[in-house]
């Protein structure tokens, strides 16, 4: 089976059933995605596939054709992507174990809508945080927009 | 020294020990020198590098590592720690390499054990003073190296800024030397000693191996006025590797050859395996092996993969049958055996002043009584349980994160018959803590695992399932509560019957079997007995029960429900005297000078919120105030209860004392007020036949973006000790929550959930 993540073609040997998830973690070490639920119920696993967000945990890795983008792979050449910075800018993370699906759910989000307000960000953003870092992530996401936050 | 004072403190000292279980049998048995005497330092100097003290190594290349010897669960406590040492070292926090360290007696924490002590937060009297004094040294003497309770900061106030400042003493003294100057006569500055005469410089790495052994004095730290780094908000230390999801925690951990695994434990607790299909677990594409796996803290199996989904593949193949309950198994048997606590005597009452009976026999006033409840609850971090463990050539390495990295080595070394000296552990980040992982069941399973895979290192993972039923609940707990309450007065009586199960005694016998429990456990009423009231006739009593379901500690532990049950039962008095909630606070604190920043807090927040306000259909507003962890929190909740109940907006105003962080600090108390919230809106942990109903977020759901409310946050420093920051926002959020939708709908909330009762807007 072939998988393309990142922009790089990996042969893996895999049950066609496994979740990509673990495909990605296990079989490729890429650890960005996290598991958190294994029922697409909390959003950690959140990668792109093709740019849509997707929960790994629950895509069976024979399903996943596409390019796959994950957490490591949307800063450019060393720059960290705007969404990325802006996470900086507002020390959103507590434990930090839910962001790379927070993160990866915003960039998709404004791919989709550029200029998110309040409500699309709330039907966007079902990941969930434990710590609650819900604001700082609105605020994040209207100042990666080039909005005011 | 005179008989009378000895007997004094004799007893102080009987009533401590005890009632911190933990410490019990040391207590009487160390003396003086067991307190005086510092623990050997852990860090080894390694090749070119000097270790100056239990917290700081620099080499020569210039690499100043500083140790933060506290789990760092999202609390930002690495920052803090890392800057107190900057503040008094002269060098930027961003120059510095943080490490969590190896377990180690050095790394006692102090604060944590003071915190136990029975004295209201606002009784600064000699006898309560000299009750923390013996608590704290407990921690000392037992080297009890562990994260919780909020202490972390007011732990290492001290103890970092005085490494920071030895640490500079000895490497202005090294350059002194070689200069042939005085050392006083130096300055130091982003990592260098310069001679403003000469203006000859040397950097703490070109100095770092002669100032090993330089004699320095007692540091003298620099007042608050002089402070550059602390008091100003600080960038998360570790936020780069948050951001790019760098492989920073235990589940990320990846070693050479490694095997993954999971456990299939009994989920009735402490129950036996009565049959299950090994063979078809093993047929199972990826697995190895299966074991058994039989530990204190639950019987079951391992099983042994190539892969982590391998391994949950064939723990579900097991379809294991487990034996009987013995507890009470179902939610109705556990009312049962809190009712049944509650009506018999009481175990302690930590409040115990006036006449409760005579009070009640001839109320001058209206009589007010209510009854309130919380179910138990889980803990559900977002990175379920897992660890990795290696045994090798007699050597057991651990990689677990960890709040009692200590603990975890001592138990760990001792289910694989290792010695303790030759069990490393290495504490990686955690994703959520809460109290949750400062228990040894994830690390123990793992070693009993890596016990069957021939020195390879195995990585067990638990599936959110395992992880939601296998959990060291919040208890459950019932509290009775009357009152006399005269009209536009204070109550003149309060009385608070509180009925739960031991945390104390859980956890006791569960992680530190070894130590016996005896005396009051604090926790049960802990956030009811030890707030900012003035009563007359005042009773706050503890009723245990009898329940085997194992219980730990849950983001600001008894406070988590007392926060509950003390203000809401506030709130009902308040209706009873005719005076709004704001207005009825303030009168049952009386004049006591003591209680000034409460009021402080109260007023402030009432400000914010413009709480007096008329309110517009179908809104309302509830206040709360807890003191819990040596902070002072004041808290409104706005509600729109037009459609189905929203929380729009929430005005904190909180008084820790000293604030070294001011937005890390406004971070954690809006992570408290969420983690308070999502328990009030929809959390609970039911038992039937014997073990937990739940198994993952959607029916253990958690606050989501689109449910959480705006903050405002307002940061008063007049109390005058530093209190803690990482569980203070939990407590107020359910009781003013509460408020918040009577005052709307008139509907008193006295039982969490309050999903039982009404319903909240999903997005």
């Amino acid at each position: 089976m072939q998988l393309n993540v990142n922009g790089q073609n990996h042969q893996i040997d895999a049950d066609p059933e496994m979740p990509l998830l673990w495909a990605l973690r296990d079989l490729l070490n890429i650890k960005g995605p996290k598991f958190g639920c294994g029922v697409a119920a909390c959003g950690a696993c959140t990668v792109l596939l093709d740019g849509m967000p997707v929960r790994s945990c629950s895509l069976p890795v024979a399903d996943a054709a596409g390019e796959i983008t994950t957490i490591e792979g949307i800063a450019l050449d060393g720059t960290l992507h705007r969404v990325q910075r802006a996470w900086i800018e507002h020390n959103v993370p507590q434990c930090g174990y839910c962001q790379s699906g927070q993160i990866l759910a915003a960039v998709a989000l404004l791919e989709e809508t550029p200029q998110p307000t309040d409500q699309d960000i709330d039907f966007a953003m079902t990941n969930l945080c434990r710590c609650g870092t819900y604001p700082r992530i609105k605020a994040a996401i209207k100042t990666a927009a080039g909005m005011e936050s | 020294m005179a008989r009378k004072k000895r007997s004094i403190v004799g007893k102080i000292v009987r009533r401590t020990f005890l009632g911190l279980g933990a410490a019990a049998v040391g207590g009487v048995a160390f003396g003086v020198w067991a307190v005086r005497r510092d623990p050997e330092n852990p860090l080894v100097a390694d090749q070119g590098e000097s270790v100056f003290n239990p917290y700081i190594k620099i080499s020569q290349d210039g690499t100043i590592t500083v140790i933060t010897p506290r789990a760092e669960m999202g609390q930002g406590i690495q920052t803090t720690l890392a800057a107190m040492v900057a503040e008094e070292l002269d060098v930027a926090p961003s120059d510095l390499t943080i490490a969590h360290g190896p377990p180690a007696a050095a790394y006692y924490n102090s604060a944590m054990l003071e915190e136990g002590a029975f004295p209201p937060h606002f009784d600064r009297s000699f006898a309560a003073e000299a009750q923390r004094g013996l608590m704290g040294s407990m921690g000392k003497i037992l080297g009890l190296q562990a994260t919780g309770g909020s202490s972390s900061t007011i732990d290492g106030f001290n103890k970092m800024r005085e490494a920071g400042a030895t640490a500079r003493a000895a490497l202005k003294s090294a350059a002194a030397a070689r200069w042939g100057v005085n050392a006083d006569t130096l300055q130091t500055a982003n990592g260098t000693v310069t001679n403003p005469v000469s203006d000859q410089s040397l950097t703490y790495g070109e100095l770092a191996m002669d100032a090993a052994t330089a004699e320095v004095g007692e540091p003298e730290l620099r007042p608050r006025s002089d402070w550059k780094i602390l008091g100003r908000s600080q960038p998360r230390a570790e936020i780069a590797e948050k951001v790019t999801g760098a492989p920073i925690y235990g589940i990320d951990v990846e070693l050479p050859d490694m095997l993954y695994g999971t456990v299939a434990i009994s989920p009735r607790f402490g129950a036996q395996p009565l049959s299950a299909d090994i063979d078809a677990a093993r047929n199972v594409r990826g697995v190895i092996d299966v074991v058994e796996v039989n530990t204190q803290t639950g019987n079951g199996y391992g099983i042994i993969a190539d892969n982590t989904w391998a391994a949950f593949e064939g723990a579900r193949a097991l379809n294991a049958e487990w034996g009987p309950a013995t507890y009470p198994a179902n939610d109705n048997a556990i009312t049962g055996a809190l009712t049944a606590a509650i009506q018999g005597e009481a175990n302690h009452a930590l409040m115990d002043k006036g006449d409760i009976d005579a009070g009640l026999a001839d109320p001058q006033g209206t009589l007010v009584e209510a009854e309130y409840s919380v179910p138990y609850l889980a803990h559900a971090t977002m990175e379920p349980m897992n660890a990795t463990a290696q045994l090798a050539d007699g050597h057991l390495t651990i990689w677990a994160g960890t709040q009692a990295p200590g603990i975890v080595q001592s138990r760990c070394a001792a289910f694989a018959g290792v010695e303790k000296e030759n069990t490393t552990v290495n504490t990686v980040m955690l994703g959520g803590g809460f109290g949750r992982r400062g228990e040894v069941d994830f690390p123990l399973y793992a070693t009993a695992l890596a016990m069957h895979t021939a020195g390879r290192p195995i990585k067990v993972t638990w599936t959110r399932e395992e992880d939601t039923q296998h959990d060291v609940y919040r208890p459950a707990a019932l509290g009775r509560f009357r009152a006399v309450v005269p009209a536009n007065g204070p109550a003149t009586t309060v009385e608070m019957k509180i009925a739960s199960p031991s945390i104390m005694a859980s956890v006791v016998g569960r992680t530190y079997p070894d130590l016996p429990m005896g005396g009051p456990d604090k926790s049960i009423t802990d956030g009811a007995y030890n707030q900012p009231v003035m009563v007359e006739n005042h009773r706050v009593s503890a009723h245990l029960a009898d329940l085997a379901i194992p219980v730990g500690f849950w983001r600001s532990v008894g406070n988590s429900y007392n926060g509950f049950f003390h203000e809401g039962f506030m709130d009902e008095m308040a209706a009873a005297s005719g005076l709004d909630p704001l207005t009825f606070r303030l009168a049952m604190m009386g004049n006591d000078e003591r209680l000034a920043p409460a009021r402080a807090c109260l007023e402030k927040v009432a400000q914010m919120s413009n709480y007096a306000a008329p309110r517009p259909t179908g809104k309302g507003r509830g206040i709360a105030h807890v003191l819990s962890f040596g902070s002072w929190v004041a808290m409104v909740v706005e509600v729109d209860t037009t459609d189905d109940i929203h929380i729009e907006k929430v005005w904190i105003a909180a008084d820790p004392g000293t604030v070294l962080d001011p937005r890390n600090f406004r971070d954690q108390l809006m992570s408290g007020a969420i983690f308070g919230f999502s328990q009030a809106m929809g959390q609970q942990i039911n038992f039937e036949d014997g073990r937990v109903v739940q198994e993952n977020f959607w029916d253990y759901p958690m606050m989501t973006m689109g449910q959480a409310p705006q903050f405002e946050i307002e940061i008063l420093q007049n109390a005058e000790t530093m209190g803690g920051a990482g569980e203070i926002g939990t407590p107020p959020a359910a009781p003013a929550l509460a408020a918040a939708i009577f005052d709307a709908t008139g509907q008193r909330l006295r039982h969490m959930p309050f999903t039982r009762e009404v319903s909240f807007q999903q997005v």
